[in-house]
């Protein structure tokens, strides 16, 4: 190997988190390279054209947790990333009514007493209850996780700070928000509302992307990871990225390669290089090798360790801990180009909510059963769906007076069942065909004339986006939200650093604390910690230094 | 005919169209006329400027027409620029001074020929019109009642005058200006730093106008908007606005608020070779004496923005104040303009402070937070001076 071939430090996978990591080490001064098995960077924060003149964000499809130190660190906006909140949303029923979550407060109190007087002033009081637990756990989403059993000063420090945030709640807020980490979704929203449509509206935040019902312990948590983002400080307020998901990518990959980094596409790492206990770099689905004293895997914790490491470097409990660790495929996706825009005869003409997410779902019963499905290895028969249309909003997504729907589907198995058989490679034309079928019935509750409208639509299963993104059974988060799994234990007990058994290697994905989202928050901590290690935690400046 | 004038805010002809789309009723006096402040919510009539379409009504503008076969003599004599150089159907930015080089006002120059100019600004100016073309050979006129005008920005608004029908706007460069129809002009200007158009029209086809660009909006995510979030776009892209980051000589009641071009960052602004022109003598002084101010482009540390806040040198000398302070909501920014006193702000720009007083649900806090200063507009894409414009 040539000398061109040795780098400071390698980051395999281009997703975002490993694009931000790459910037971070990049601005610092050091040598990168990023390797990707794709032929586009991304990983799952992407816009791709499937269909002529639509663009597709082929997977994570909107933004708010993107942390807004990091896009200010590394001049985001400079290269081409704008977020555009939306406004509101709704749930519509079989009975043609529906819930609009209205962004103007007042219309929001009205709306819901629509429904139900008692709930008008228990959405104030959940409201609190969310934003207070949203305020406790933000400030530990740019720091690394405190490890509990360790004396040294820095993670004493970490601890103090989780003891004194935590005492400065009191007896009751922190009992609560003990129950609040460990709760239902389902349990929560007893507790505040009476009206089922309302209830259901918001339980959506606390299942998406998990492998758990609403009555599931540990959703509430799921709830809050979902809001506890926010567009320009508005807690809560999502967004679309012009241009799609893929802008937030190639605004790193640019900003990367301003700060003189190299990222080489179209082959996967296949194994990573171990000498002696001591990483030493990657070698390439193509045979090409690059040398680095570090290397960051920004793929899940399974898939590093359990496909691209060769065992005899790990001690067995660490691959037993990987091996256990919680990474359910539970969601599908469908991207649809529209010839027009779909009616929605229950809502007013041009209701500004019908620009926001929408829902179909009724009852946090009904979403249970879906979650029973899926137990079973079938889709939901009555799926959940997050449906939004961000060519109302976004120009660039679709051609003028056309449109581009996205579908998130709650839920869908990774392993499906058929005749007794549960696998991966069960999903074929046909199975994936009838699962779309089953979307577009629960579709045309909101919008009957939908099918008519579509000229074109990407069906994606948990199976797809494990065999594209890499996403290990095709789960969003890199690995389960539940709190057995965060914090200190992400993504698995002693590992909670980005460090790895391996020296020199890193995981700097949404395996890591603080979980997953398009949050770039696991890369940015990563850098900070490889960068402390070798005694350059100076070179890194900035908001999330 | 009465002789009585009417008591209040009285209305631009487009207000039957913002009437029925405020929902936020929030409305505002602009020279005496009702202006939306916001029409929605400021976040997403900001967001549609950056983002799509928007229609902002700018009639309110005080507009004058300067005639005659002195006519250009009239303008070089005012503004401190060298309109020879504007060629016909070009538009110009311009400041204008007294004797003492003090800013008047600043504002548009719209030239339809050498004898035939139009000024747009904000404060009311025909009397110092006249009393510049005193002795020359030009008539100036007031058209501030009778034209009316949409500020069309965006950066899907030329596919929008493509949907309208007005795709020879298509071939205009920045500062272009044309009649694009009978009784219709149109300028690329704008007050947002982003691709953007102004339609003139006499009042009386004013709403023909508004009907005709709505229709074509639809699909181009058409907002109208009030001033608040025009003020956002018009911070992020580094434009100074009269009255917030200078105060217009002639209303300011207290000696020594004046500010010249030179302090206000417009030196090249300033043509000294020019000839004579109002507060040039002043302004050599200002020049070789040195500066009193620097108004410039800053950016500020955290989240919070920083409109008022006091300027610390090494967190201890007061040397300036900050004169517009906004969040960029796209450059994802803590924006300011700020006036320093000289030298700090040019010849001393580091070791600056912004003290900034935040109420939090009731309890106050003060942060001193790191203060850069910038050149460049804090907001700039390649669409705004794109020719011809790209679809969106």
């Amino acid at each position: 190997m040539g000398q061109h071939d040795r780098y400071d430090a390698i980051v395999a996978g281009a997703g975002h988190n490993g694009l931000t990591a790459a910037c971070y080490l990049a601005k610092a001064g050091l040598k990168v390279l990023v390797v990707e098995k794709n032929d586009w960077i991304g990983g799952a924060a992407v816009s791709r054209s499937l269909h002529e003149g639509w663009t597709y964000s082929n997977c994570s499809y909107v933004c708010s947790l993107l942390r807004r130190e990091i896009v200010r660190d590394l001049e985001l906006p400079k290269y081409g990333l704008q977020v555009i909140p939306y406004e509101g949303g709704a749930s519509f029923s079989r009975d043609g009514d529906y819930f609009a979550y209205m962004s103007d407060h007042d219309a929001l109190r009205r709306e819901i007493s629509r429904h139900s007087a008692h709930d008008a002033d228990a959405y104030d009081r959940f409201s609190q209850t969310v934003i207070r637990q949203c305020r406790f756990i933000r400030p530990f989403l740019l720091r690394n996780a405190p490890d509990p059993t360790s004396l040294k000063p820095r993670d004493i420090g970490e601890l103090l700070f989780l003891i004194r945030q935590a005492h400065g709640l009191g007896k009751k807020e922190l009992g609560e928000t003990l129950r609040f980490w460990s709760m239902s979704i389902g349990d929560f929203l007893d507790e505040h509302f009476e009206n089922d449509l309302i209830k259901a509206h918001i339980a959506g935040a606390g299942i998406i992307g998990t492998g758990l019902g609403v009555y599931s312990p540990g959703t509430a948590y799921v709830l809050l990871h979902h809001y506890m983002g926010d567009v320009d400080g508005a807690i809560g307020a999502w967004g679309f990225a012009r241009g799609g998901m893929g802008a937030i990518s190639n605004a790193l990959g640019a900003c990367f390669e301003e700060a003189g980094g190299t990222i080489v596409t179209g082959s996967g790492v296949d194994r990573f290089l171990v000498d002696n206990g001591k990483v030493t770099g990657v070698a390439l689905d193509n045979g090409d090798e690059y040398h680095a004293p570090i290397v960051a895997s920004n793929m899940d914790v399974k898939r590093t360790f359990l496909q691209h490491t060769g065992q005899q470097h790990l001690p067995g409990d660490f691959v037993k801990a990987v091996k256990r660790f919680k990474i359910r495929g539970s969601s599908g996706k469908l991207n649809i180009a529209l010839d027009a825009l779909p009616e929605f005869p229950a809502a007013p003409k041009g209701a500004p909510f019908l620009r926001g997410d929408l829902h179909c779902a009724e009852s946090l019963n009904e979403l249970e059963r879906a979650y029973d499905d899926w137990k079973e290895g079938r889709w939901s028969q009555n799926p959940y769906f997050d449906m939004l249309i961000p060519s109302q909003i976004d120009p660039t997504m679709a051609p003028p007076g056309k449109h581009m729907m996205t579908v998130f589907v709650q839920y869908a198995p990774y392993d499906l069942e058929v005749g007794g058989v549960r696998a991966g490679t069960n999903w074929n034309g046909q199975t994936r065909g009838a699962f779309a079928d089953c979307v577009f019935d629960k579709l045309e509750q909101a919008c009957p004339d939908i099918r008519s409208k579509t000229v074109h639509a990407e069906i994606r299963t948990p199976w797809d986006i494990e065999q594209e993104v890499g996403l290990t059974e095709g789960n969003i988060f890199q690995g389960e939200l539940t709190f057995d799994q965060l914090l200190f234990n992400r993504p698995v007990p002693g590992y909670a650093q980005y460090d790895t058994p391996i020296d020199g290697m890193y995981i700097v994905g949404s395996s890591a604390h603080p979980g997953g989202g398009v949050m770039a928050a696991p890369g940015a901590n990563a850098a900070r910690e490889i960068l402390r290690n070798i005694g350059r935690s100076g070179n890194m400046t900035g908001y999330a230094a | 005919m009465t002789k009585h004038v009417p008591i209040g805010l009285i209305e631009t002809p487009f207000q039957p169209r913002l009437q029925a789309l405020s929902t936020a009723k929030s409305w505002t006096n602009w020279a005496g006329y009702v202006s939306p402040g916001m029409l929605d919510t400021v976040e997403f009539e900001y967001f549609a400027i950056r983002n799509q379409a928007t229609l902002f009504d700018i009639s309110p503008m005080h507009k004058y027409r300067l005639t005659g076969p002195d006519a250009l003599r009239v303008v070089n004599r005012l503004v401190t620029r060298d309109a020879a150089k504007l060629r016909d159907g070009r538009v110009g930015y311009a400041l204008w001074c007294d004797e003492e080089g003090m800013v008047i006002d600043d504002g548009t120059l719209f030239r339809f020929s050498e004898t035939d100019f139009r000024l747009c600004c904000q404060e009311p100016m025909y009397t110092w019109l006249l009393d510049t073309a005193w002795g020359f050979d030009a008539e100036i006129t007031d058209e501030s009642d009778e034209i009316a005008a949409l500020s069309l920005q965006g950066p899907t608004s030329f596919s929008l005058l493509q949907d309208a029908g007005l795709e020879a706007v298509a071939e205009m460069k920045p500062f272009d200006w044309r009649e694009i129809e009978p009784d219709l002009w149109v300028s690329r200007t704008g007050f947002t730093g982003d691709l953007g158009y102004e339609l003139w029209v006499p009042n009386g086809k004013a709403l023909e106008l508004w009907d005709r660009l709505w229709a074509a909006g639809g699909p181009w995510g058409l907002k109208a908007i009030g001033f608040d979030a025009l003020n956002i776009c018009r911070i992020e892209a580094g434009f100074i606005a009269a009255g917030f980051d200078f105060q217009p000589v002639h209303t300011a009641m207290r000696l020594g608020r004046g500010r010249s071009p030179l302090e206000l960052g417009f030196g090249k602004m300033v043509d000294f070779t020019k000839g004579h022109f109002n507060g040039r003598r002043a302004l050599l002084d200002q020049q070789k004496n040195g500066l009193r101010y620097h108004l410039r482009k800053i950016e500020i540390g955290g989240f919070k923005p920083a409109d008022g806040a006091l300027i610390y040198h090494k967190k201890k000398r007061e040397v300036g104040h900050v004169t517009s302070g906004v969040w960029s909501p796209t450059t994802k920014r803590n924006i300011a303009l700020a006036e320093f006193k000289a030298p700090f702000g040019d010849g001393i720009t580091d070791d600056l402070w912004a003290e900034i007083y935040v109420n939090e649900e009731g309890q106050w806090n003060k942060r001193l937070v790191p203060v850069t200063v910038e050149d460049k507009p804090f907001f700039i894409n390649s669409r705004a001076r794109a020719t011809p414009p790209r679809p969106f």
